[in-house]
């Protein structure tokens, strides 16, 4: 999509957006609630209409084509099956829009239930299903026609978060295997980066990045992105004493970046401690960069006021340029 | 609660159900009973001669093809019309659509007779539309049961359909259906229990439409209901009366039980999603349907309503206000007994005493059906109970009238020269009206949030005072406004009951348009301007009060 404009009266909920999704890839949008990435995917649907800019498939512009010939699938956060159908009619729909018979119909349900790991629920009715068996429903229906693109909004974020993890997993695997594309909208990052090959950062309608999830975690392009992702300090990359780091160059810190370590360089005084997953959180004060979190291993108690010494990871690291 | 506190609620519940028990046993059951009897019972024996002489008379079998032709045909035109107006009135955003909406309601408050005289003056010769030649004819009686009807089709769907969730009609739109494809397959079969519960209150309404059928209907236009009328009134035959009333009670309980059954699917098929995220912006692909509901609206409803108006500002002698001044008189000839301003007077007399009467009943119903109680025993009696309250919630209004002419005219019980008589009988017309608006509303709140008030140290009484009454407060508003409305309007069981000394302003309508001169057409006019204002401003007033949530789609 090209300088993409959604406008609802005055608010402009997609600002100028430009996105490319190569053929086969699983682009992430990744972005806090009201940034605009539903609008956005709505106007790749052909939902809503486009202010200004364009939507183009293989170079056609598609401002022309309704919803029903885009040839695109679409998942909703929260299944949307129809419910005066049972699970087949729901995964089947797609099939009858496109005329495909009934035994056609027939093999490819009990393919994708087969996919999706539902074998044999095809006569159930949708409303006997759990939250999480109507998502896979729901990806099922979305799957069927093999859309060129799958658009997936929010499809597991009403889901609780042991079964959105494994979910994510299984939908990342199911992607791959129907080497569909796709462009999957979150506002949860761990989300993004298991389903992802390719994470667009969105916030108040325009893109701030896009990266593979590796180097969006290692070199946010700005400090929004970074706070994003879960970094909450940022000090001078020479303040840390980092090997290979330009001089001018930020480092953005995430609880995880400190370690608590006798042999560390850093000198910190403890300020506070809390436990949490099985590791501690200590709150500290370092020289040169003011209050900032540190983990430790094991369960081992700091006095409050006391000194630790704490090495920094590079791994949990980020460089800024800015 | 203890055992003692409890079996107290029960007594006083038990209480609170008699009182409506009993009145709806005197001015319902009886009547329908005497009705049932005079047609079926000669002499303490069986006699079904009756039967045989009013079902082998080809005027019955007329009487009931038009019924039923005007019924479904009613019908059918008010739904196809209807449910593209529910989209553009309740899923598009455009600027006037809360005065489009109210517009749209208007017609379905007006008093039957004056909707008559409206379209009478639309289609009588010499009128705007009098070179069709339909007056009196069963296509003017259809046009009319539209203009009645749309609001309810409009109302019960639009309401519906704001609150249906528009994403399965997005997913079936992605998975290749087209816009019509999409609404037939995913849209369509969501609404239907709405469309049913319509249609079925729709035909109801046009089965037993009576002031609209008497006034715009020519003589040979007769349905079961002014056949009644007729029988009672003219041929004085009560026993062919009470036959035909048992035929409109079998064809209002049948249409009933389909209305209550789509109902109850209504309830259960709802996916709620919050009102004022679905609706959109007005597009290209929109602009027929709104065209076609401006149409409607223009061209059906407001049409008549504005010939009403000025023809009602037309004299002999020109333009002027000589019509109302008119109404300060008995009419040319003495037409009337009283002036049209002392039957309005009448009137409003007769609303005051309608409406505590039908509140009074109706919210003692409404509390009663509204408790669940937890023991067995309880639960059966509600159940009884809620079958034996929603019994005269679509008895027409001639049924009710022609019973009470039958029965309480003669000892043991003669009210023939009581002033309560007519509205004791408005308030049976009223009352399901009452219950329709309430009981949503007292069903709708929480059992835990009695608990909670019950826990915190609230007697029942308490309870009632402080948790139902609340909520009630704003509904109660609209049933007093409804009910006000209703009696203000009444013709069906008026017409048998109303003395010719103390008529009510639709009966004095309906006598001055069935005279000749132009005096007194013009007097009508008037005249059901007036009672036309009156309807409509009380209602406005009632829906001022309403709230968003509170019950009652109609």
């Amino acid at each position: 999509m090209r300088h993409l404009v959604v406008r609802y009266g005055t608010t402009t909920a997609v600002d100028a957006v430009s996105l490319d999704i190569d053929p086969g890839a699983v682009v992430g949008l990744l972005g806090p609630s009201g940034c605009g990435k539903s609008t956005l995917l709505r106007a790749v649907t052909g939902l809503d209409q486009p202010s200004a800019g364009s939507v183009c498939w293989n170079g056609a512009d598609l401002a022309d084509v309704p919803v029903h010939r885009r040839g695109f699938g679409l998942m909703f956060q929260d299944g949307q099956l129809f419910p005066h159908r049972d699970v087949g009619g729901n995964v089947e729909f797609g099939l009858r829009m496109a005329g495909v018979d009934r035994a056609g119909r027939g093999r490819r349900v009990a393919e994708l239930l087969e996919l999706v790991g539902l074998a044999g629920f095809a006569r159930r009715a949708v409303t006997t299903l759990s939250g999480g068996e109507q998502q896979r429903v729901a990806l099922a229906r979305a799957l069927a026609p093999r859309p060129r693109l799958l658009l997936l909004d929010e499809p597991l974020s009403a889901l609780d978060r042991a079964l959105r993890e494994r979910l994510a997993a299984d939908l990342s695997s199911i992607l791959a295997r129907t080497r569909t594309t796709a462009l999957y909208v979150t506002h949860d990052h761990d989300e993004a980066f298991t389903v992802a090959d390719q994470v667009a950062v969105m916030a108040d309608g325009r893109i701030l990045q896009t990266d593979p999830p590796d180097r969006l975690w290692r070199h946010p392009v700005d400090r929004r992105v970074a706070v994003f992702l879960g970094y909450r300090w940022f000090v001078p990359a020479t303040a840390l004493g980092l090997h290979g780091a330009p001089a001018a160059c930020t480092a953005a810190l995430r609880p995880e970046s400190l370690v608590v370590d006798p042999a560390g360089p850093l000198v910190a005084r403890v300020v506070d401690q809390r436990f949490a997953r099985g590791a501690s959180t200590l709150r500290v004060d370092v020289g040169g960069l003011g209050e900032v979190e540190a983990r430790a291993p094991g369960a081992d108690l700091f006095p409050v006021g006391g000194c630790v010494q704490l090495r920094v990871d590079p791994a949990a690291v980020a460089l800024l340029d800015r | 609660m203890d055992r003692n506190g409890r079996r107290l609620t029960a007594v006083g519940l038990g209480l609170a159900a008699l009182l409506p028990l009993a009145f709806l046993g005197v001015f319902f059951a009886w009547p329908v009973a005497t009705i049932v009897g005079r047609g079926f019972v000669t002499g303490g024996a069986l006699d079904l001669t009756a039967i045989d002489d009013v079902l082998g008379s080809a005027r019955t079998w007329q009487a009931i093809g038009s019924t039923v032709a005007q019924s479904l045909v009613g019908t059918v035109l008010a739904v196809v019309l209807g449910v593209p107006g529910a989209y553009v009135l309740y899923r598009l955003r455009f600027p006037g659509r809360t005065a489009a909406r109210a517009l749209v309601t208007v017609p379905f408050v007006l008093p039957t007779v004056v909707v008559g005289v409206a379209f009478r003056s639309l289609l009588v010769e010499g009128g705007p539309l009098g070179f069709l030649g339909a007056d009196g004819t069963f296509g003017a009686v259809v046009a009319a049961l539209v203009f009645f009807n749309y609001a309810v089709v409009v109302r019960t769907v639009g309401s519906m359909w704001s609150h249906l969730d528009p994403r399965p009609e997005q997913a079936a739109r992605a998975l290749g259906a087209s816009p019509w494809r999409a609404f037939r397959e995913v849209t369509l079969p969501a609404l239907t229990p709405a469309i049913t519960s319509a249609a079925s209150l729709v035909f109801l309404f046009c089965a037993t439409a009576f002031g609209v059928v008497l006034v715009l209907g020519g003589p040979g236009y007769g349905t079961v209901e002014t056949e009644i009328w007729v029988q009672t009134t003219q041929f004085l035959d009560l026993r062919a009366a009470a036959v035909l009333s048992v035929v409109q009670l079998v064809v209002v309980s049948a249409s009933l039980a389909v209305s209550g059954w789509s109902r109850r699917r209504r309830e259960a098929a709802l996916r709620l999603q919050a009102d004022g995220t679905v609706d959109h912006l007005v597009r290209r692909s929109d602009l027929p349907l709104v065209a076609l509901t401006a149409v409607v609206a223009g061209g059906l409803l407001v049409t008549p309503l504005a010939t009403l108006l000025v023809r009602s500002l037309r004299t002999p002698a020109g333009w002027g206000l000589d019509n109302y001044a008119n109404l300060a008189t008995t009419g040319s000839e003495n037409t009337l007994e009283v002036s049209v301003w002392q039957a309005t007077l009448n009137s409003l007399r007769i609303a005051v005493d309608a409406t505590w009467i039908a509140l009074l009943v109706g919210v003692l119903i409404c509390v009663v059906l509204s408790r669940r109680p937890r023991h067995p025993g309880g639960r059966r009696a509600m159940g009884v109970l809620d079958g034996v309250f929603m019994l005269p919630l679509g008895v027409s209004a001639v049924t009710v009238g022609f019973g009470f002419l039958i029965t309480l005219n003669r000892p043991p019980v003669d009210l023939r020269s009581s002033v309560i008589l007519v509205p004791i009988a408005q308030a049976v017309v009223a009352i399901p009206l009452v219950i329709r608006t309430l009981l949503p509303v007292l069903r709708a709140i929480d059992q835990r949030l009695r608990q909670a008030a019950a826990v915190l140290g609230a007697s029942p009484g308490r309870v009632f005072m402080s948790v139902d009454l609340p909520v009630l407060g704003r509904s109660l508003g609209l049933a007093v406004g409804f009910c006000f409305a209703v009696s203000l309007g009444e013709f069906g069981a008026t017409s048998f009951l109303s003395r010719p000394d103390r008529p009510t302003l639709p009966v004095v309508v309906f006598r001055l348009i069935g005279r000749p001169g132009a005096d007194n057409l013009g007097m009508a006019l008037a005249a059901s301007v007036v009672l036309a204002l009156l309807t409509a401003g009380v209602i406005g007033v009632a829906e001022r009060l309403r709230v968003q949530s509170a019950g009652a789609d109609l």
